[in-house]
């Protein structure tokens, strides 16, 4: 009798957990999400993926380790490590060094409109059409580098990005340090 | 009329106000250049109306609003536009930014304006049109465009109380108390086309009761005016009482929410010095061109009250003032606990300044030596926000930013009181004012990567789409080859260009 009961018990959770696994189903791979926010989204490919997405699925596949980002940074591998709860390490060389964000920048004299930057764009930041000067999308430019290789003028450069007032920071305080016990 | 007590500050502040209180206001002469940076209020730069060698007139409008939140700027004297470029702003930042600049030919020649006889006769959003035509903004020192905050209708909001902040709570400022001593009457028209504008039932004028000869003159005026829904209130000395969320705290009891404004709560609180220029600009037809500013500090010979024409250079003014005492050690514009040093003084005055602070040594705050924290508390106690000053500032030092953000970081208007009681001289200021600008740059970069994100995604689903309608195309192409037999069609191919050379041989021959 109570084998009987405890079947019937164990049958109807079952059912139950069967349900809920289909009506609470996750869409997509969260930690793919969530690993993806933290990135920087400069869809670069420094870190020898096409993008930050597909660098994110490497991570959570274990393809990837998580210090491949040089516009991450430091503070990018400190989230990510925070993120995945494992430990954090220095940026990998190989991949690149950590550098301020610059903004590319057409010199329409010299474009002859071939359009190779166009393509070459992981953002689509660059407008124009066959044979007429391009130009790039200021606020939409991730700073990648990626349309600079293409270029058979060489027509494009890095700039530093204006500083706006909206945008100034403060200075950081120096922190009191403790003093030692004499 | 009961009154409420908000938390903390510090009622024992030293006011030094008596420096430069005395003298009544001078008008200050017209300086050799004016210097009109674009951005001299929150929101949106104005943009130039002018080109070089342009001649304007006094209160000529120079530069126009851009988008709602900006206010257009007027020249403050006639004379020649000399140039259009970067000039030294005043910012903590000590950045340049677009400016105006006229060299002034001394003639002083006005534009021509009308006084309006009876400003009961216009509409609100004639009103509001006006004040925004005036580039009338904040001159408390926050320099919010005014017409915004009066424009009510709108926004169907009601609004029961006006507020009139006379509280100079700030050491060494005595510009509106000035303002009220010499020109209460004016003031008061300008409450009356505020009341009439916002339909508000009451309005209160509020100072501190260390000042009782200005609201003597307050009382008079008020009685002459004889408006029943408008009372002067004397409130306590403490600092920060002049603060917006303060004053309405001390006046009404109630508490303006979190990251919302004194409207939400059917307030409007406007600076005495504001009022009078809504005064000028709705009765007189003068737009916005000058203001009262407090040059004081054992910097200067004669501390006292001028009235000077926006755009004029500090060291004109410090000149008004008879010089620098070799006293003189550091420029601030506003006052030692919120305002911030200048990198010279060829910078000019703009709307926003109420006070040139020239100070010696131990008027700025001088910088002690840091201790660390021992968590008194004492900073939380004082704190007229009520947030936690120490918790915010473990956070902010080690950047943990989003945590000081969820206390409330963004509350924090930076008056220093946490400063003053802090027993280990910890800058606690500077870090909020770090950490503040530090999340602003913060969030802006995940916008941005938001923004690159979406772009992406975008790119990569059209990528694949052309891929698959390419391989579509090809596909049907190469079905409908298969479809007709390729001999058919080869051999009606090669009969057709039999024809055409048959047909182009005769036609030689």
């Amino acid at each position: 009798m109570s084998i009987f009961a405890l079947i019937l018990l164990f049958a109807g959770l079952g059912i139950l957990l069967g349900y809920a696994a289909i009506r609470f189903k996750v869409e997509g791979d969260p930690i793919v999400d969530q690993i993806d926010a933290v990135l920087p989204q400069t869809q670069c490919g420094q870190c020898n993926f096409p993008g930050c997405r597909p660098y994110a699925q490497a991570i959570a596949n274990g393809e990837a380790d998580i210090n491949q980002c040089p516009p991450g940074g430091e503070a990018g591998i400190a989230a990510l490590a925070d993120l995945l709860g494992v430990e954090a390490k220095p940026l990998n060389e190989e991949n690149g060094v950590e550098e301020a964000t610059l903004v590319a920048v057409i010199d329409e004299e010299v474009c002859i409109g071939c359009k190779l930057c166009i393509q070459a764009c992981p953002v689509d930041a660059i407008l124009g059409a066959p044979k007429h000067m391009h130009t790039v999308i200021e606020s939409e430019c991730t700073g990648c580098d990626l349309c600079l290789p293409p270029c058979p003028v060489e027509c494009i450069t890095m700039e530093p990005i204006a500083k706006t007032l909206g945008l100034w920071q403060w200075d950081k305080p120096d922190v009191p340090q403790q003093r030692k016990a004499s | 009329m009961r009154l409420w007590r908000f938390n903390g500050g510090l009622p024992s502040l030293a006011e030094h106000k008596n420096e430069s209180v005395h003298l009544p206001i001078e008008i200050a002469p017209v300086p050799a250049q004016l210097i009109y940076p674009l951005r001299q209020h929150i929101g949106n730069a104005a943009t130039p109306l002018v080109e070089v060698g342009d001649k304007v007139l006094r209160g000529q409008k120079i530069a126009d609003a851009q988008g709602l939140i900006s206010a257009p700027i007027h020249a403050g004297s006639s004379g020649t536009v000399t140039s259009l470029a970067d000039h030294l702003i005043p910012h903590p930042s000590g950045f340049s930014a677009p400016s105006i600049t006229i060299e002034t030919d001394g003639l002083d020649n006005e534009a021509s304006h009308t006084p309006c006889a009876d400003f009961r006769q216009l509409s609100v959003s004639e009103l509001v049109s006006i004040i925004r035509e005036a580039g009338i903004v904040g001159l408390g020192g926050a320099a919010f465009p005014t017409a915004i905050k009066l424009d009510n209708q709108s926004k169907s909001r009601h609004i029961d109380t006006l507020i009139l902040n006379g509280a100079e709570c700030e050491p060494y400022i005595s510009c509106d108390d000035r303002l009220l001593k010499e020109r209460a009457d004016r003031v008061l028209d300008g409450i009356e086309v505020l009341l009439h504008m916002l339909g508000a039932k009451r309005a209160i004028l509020a100072i501190e009761d260390n000042v009782p000869d200005t609201f003597a003159s307050i009382q008079a005026a008020v009685n002459k005016n004889g408006n029943a829904n408008i009372t002067g209130v004397q409130i306590p000395t403490i600092y920060p009482t002049g603060g917006e969320k303060q004053l309405i705290k001390t006046l009404t009891g109630k508490e303006v929410p979190s990251g919302g404004i004194p409207a939400d709560i059917g307030i409007v609180s406007i600076n005495v010095g504001t009022v009078y220029a809504v005064q000028q600009a709705v009765i007189e037809g003068k737009p916005l061109t000058s203001r009262i500013v407090t040059v004081t500090g054992e910097g200067v010979k004669t501390p006292r009250n001028l009235e000077v024409r926006i755009g004029t250079p500090i060291n004109t003014l410090v000149d008004m003032c008879d010089g620098y005492t070799p006293f003189a050690d550091r420029l601030i514009m506003g006052g030692p606990m919120m305002g911030f040093a200048l990198l010279n003084d060829e910078i000019p005055m703009v709307k926003a300044t109420n006070c040139i602070l020239v100070a010696s040594k131990h008027e700025a705050i001088t910088e002690k030596q840091a201790m660390p924290c021992i968590r008194c508390g004492l900073c939380a106690s004082a704190c007229p926000a009520t947030l936690l000053p120490q918790q915010l500032y473990w956070f902010s030092k080690s950047d943990q930013l989003e945590k000081a953000e969820k206390l409330n970081l963004f509350d924090c208007i930076e008056c220093g009181c946490c400063d003053v009681v802090c027993p280990s001289h910890i800058p606690l200021v500077q870090h909020f004012r770090y950490a503040k600008s530090a999340l602003k740059v913060q969030n802006h970069e995940k916008h941005l990567s938001d923004v690159a994100r979406e772009r992406f995604e975008a790119r990569e689903v059209r990528i694949a789409r052309n891929k698959a309608e390419r391989a579509e195309r090809s596909r049907k192409k190469k079905a409908a080859l298969k479809s007709k037999p390729a001999k058919e069609e080869i051999e009606a191919a090669i009969t057709r260009s039999k024809e055409r050379k048959q047909r182009s041989t005769e036609g030689e021959n």
